[in-house]
């Protein structure tokens, strides 16, 4: 039973990883790709450290996995907010249905 | 069971590195090229996590904690070389 809740952790979130990948290969902007790349940084790594955390039922392992999914969940927020505060003051090319910008002045 | 589910999330993860490579390689933006940077990191931290699964050594779990901190540092310092130090 707990092989295969393991089992089927693991590969969703590898699945998650994939479809990511395939998100920031194909959507067309930067802000849209990092709408795609949070699936990995949230889901996909918390995903496969609840498979990990069950296959060794261990309590060190225990917390130190909860270290790593708070540790992810902390510091992506702040990471992503600096990469497209980046994008935008560095006036890279848009995708062209945007309607409108708030953040137009503050260049 | 649980070494073959491994092993098939090691393939996809393979897959998804390559796929993030492309992006990497053909950027048209440099904060394109930092993204894609810090996706590629974590994706070979959920290799390394992957790692741990197939060869059950408890080593790899203290590289993912060290990664998963230093990647971060990475982003904020690239991001804030490339405005220049304003906000």
């Amino acid at each position: 039973m707990t092989e295969w809740l393991a089992f089927t952790a693991l590969i969703l979130g590898a699945l998650f990883v994939l479809v990511s990948a395939i998100g920031i290969l194909r959507l067309p902007d930067l802000f849209m790709r990092m709408h795609a790349t949070t699936k990995t940084n949230s889901l996909g790594i918390a995903l496969i450290l609840i498979g990990v955390i069950l296959v060794f039922p261990q309590w060190n392992i225990f917390f130190k996995g909860l270290l790593v999914i708070v540790f992810t969940f902390l510091t992506t927020p702040l990471g992503s907010h600096m990469i497209s505060k980046t994008g935008h003051m560095l006036n890279i090319s848009t995708w062209n249905r945007y309607v409108r910008d708030d953040m137009a002045n503050d260049r | 069971m649980i070494q073959l589910g491994a092993q098939i999330a090691l393939y996809i993860l393979i897959a998804s590195f390559i796929l993030i490579l492309i992006r990497l390689f053909r950027g048209p933006s440099l904060p394109d090229r930092i993204v894609a940077l810090d996706l590629l990191a974590f994706v070979s931290l959920a290799i390394a996590l992957l790692m741990m699964i197939i060869t059950g050594k408890e080593v790899y779990l203290d590289i993912v904690i060290v990664m998963s901190l230093v990647v971060f540092i990475a982003t904020v310092t690239i991001s804030k070389y490339l405005t220049k130090g304003g906000s």
